[in-house]
């Protein structure tokens, strides 16, 4: 038996009596973890001066860059491992995205000792990166295998991880950071060594903690609903099979659309608050404000996703281009502070909860087999969003900026474009169809072991 | 572990362990980010 046989499919299969309550905790400590992405601001002005002081100075856009590659490599290495995922397990997955995110902290430590930014952008950015997306994805369709009759809970709850994961990390960055300064050291390098190092091992509790069901398993008492709504397929689609339908590119577009509009709206909410509060809000107090959207964008990802198993998954998302369009229209003429504070968090717990749903509803569409690999095609969505959005946010601001016009009064304009992308969503969302029977897995067609299959 | 013992259902105090040990760490981001919006409200 080589070292590593346990992290093989066959040895995770769980023993009778285990119970399905410890497959949550074990996808968040994957998620919670990798959630700290979006902390990484708090490393970048750290960064440009430590790069002023070894006489090198970097560009603000140069320090940026390696966020960027982080989030290009997680949507494209979702997309490329999710088949490999489905036949190596959420085990094996996990313990890879574990070493690539530990490692990749390191490789950019040594970039920091070296003063050689190409090495961060190696370590943090592109193997790190790697893990990002290995581990977004490798929980899913074991959560959603342990939970068929609440997959959108199961799911959101560790999706829930991602969007809380910078409010740890952030701290735990600070905090490193000041303790390594207060002892005459330079702070950054030792700060992404026991990151990395802290990360690992929180990662390796989720890939010791992870089992898939034996073959067969239900919850108990669980029975399949005889009759349920024709969006939810009692067939499965390969993912190759899947890329062929319109259902994909629909949901795709769907996504797309929810997440360009929630960057809209994560960009604009902070300026446009000091600018229509500005003699009640400070910008210490405007910092707050961000900190309480991200509040709402972790709740929002359980709350939607778990709302989702009732309502249904079109609905919810019916729910996010309607609501959401009216919110995001009205939210520049909102002249009452609470209120304004209570619509762009609903906004923001929506863009959460885009993300928490779709695998839910991936697997109502496509079935269970095989949606780790759909949702990891499916999240270069995010990666387009990711580009587009700050596009049309950036091309708004240049042009206010030529012609000598506050800043300020762009950003109603740009949540103005985001509601036209809100209806182009919810279009999208009309459009989606129970799949075609001729795209459904046939027999002889592999199935992955922990469904009884060969 | 003979399987006998293996095959024991979960215990609830393991099942609050690993809960406590996500938990433990995202109540401590909650809270520092709660403090920091309730910057707002003063």
């Amino acid at each position: 038996m080589s070292l590593f046989s346990f992290l093989d499919r066959d040895h995770s299969v769980a023993k009778p009596g285990y119970s399905r309550w410890l497959v949550p905790p074990a996808a968040l400590a994957i998620h919670l973890a990798i959630g700290q992405v979006y902390a990484f601001s708090v490393f970048v002005n750290p960064l440009l001066a430590f790069s002023n002081s070894i006489g090198t100075p970097w560009s603000h856009k140069q320090v940026g860059y390696i966020f960027s590659f982080a989030i290009a490599l997680l949507g494209i290495s979702a997309a490329v491992f999710g088949k490999w995922l489905e036949t190596a397990g959420p085990r094996k997955a996990m313990f890879v995205a574990a070493s690539c995110f530990g490692l990749g902290f390191l490789v950019a430590a040594l970039g920091i000792k070296l003063h050689s930014l190409p090495l961060i952008y190696l370590g943090y950015g592109g193997i790190g990166g790697i893990g990002l997306g290995v581990g977004y994805i490798s929980p899913v369709s074991t959560l959603i295998k342990w939970f068929p009759d609440r997959p959108g809970l199961s799911t959101g709850l560790a999706i829930m991880g991602f969007g809380g994961g910078a409010m740890i990390g952030a701290p735990l960055a600070t905090n490193l950071m000041a303790h390594f300064k207060a002892h005459g050291l330079e702070p950054i390098g030792p700060t992404f060594f026991w990151m990395g190092v802290v990360y690992f091992l929180f990662m390796m509790f989720g890939v010791f903690t992870i089992r898939v069901p034996a073959p067969g398993w239900k919850p108990e008492g669980f029975v399949p609903p005889v009759h349920q709504s024709a969006m939810i397929s009692k067939h499965n689609v390969t993912v190759n099979s899947a890329m062929a339908t319109p259902q994909f590119w629909l949901l795709w577009l769907v996504l797309a659309l929810n997440v360009t509009a929630g960057i809209g709206v994560l960009e604009s909410a902070a300026p446009m608050l000091q600018n229509l509060f500005s003699s009640k809000v400070t910008v210490f107090a405007a910092g707050g404000f961000v900190g309480l959207l991200s509040l709402f964008n972790m709740g929002g990802r359980f709350v939607w996703a778990s709302l989702s198993d009732f309502i249904g998954r079109k609905a919810t998302y019916m729910v996010f281009f309607v609501l959401g369009a009216i919110l995001y229209f009205l939210l520049p003429s909102i002249h009452v502070l609470s209120l304004f504070v209570i619509v762009a968090g609903i906004l923001i717990s929506m863009y959460g909860g885009g993300f928490s749903t779709i695998p839910a509803y991936l697997k109502d569409l496509f079935g269970g087999v095989n949606v780790s690999a759909i949702h990891g095609r499916v999240l270069t969505a995010w990666s387009t969003a990711g580009i587009i959005g700050p596009l049309i946010i950036n091309a708004y601001l240049d042009k206010y900026k030529a012609a000598n016009r506050p800043l300020v009064d762009a950003y109603p304009h740009i949540l103005h474009i985001m509601t036209g992308l809100l209806l182009l969503g919810f279009i999208c969302n009309l459009l989606v169809r129970p799949v075609s029977e001729r795209f459904w897995m046939k027999e002889g067609d592999l199935i992955p072991a922990d469904h009884g299959g060969h | 572990m003979s399987n006998e013992a293996s095959h024991k259902p979960s215990s609830p105090l393991s099942i609050a362990l690993a809960w406590l040990v996500v938990l433990a760490p995202a109540a401590w981001g909650v809270y520092l980010t709660a403090l920091r919006a309730a910057n707002l409200f003063k």
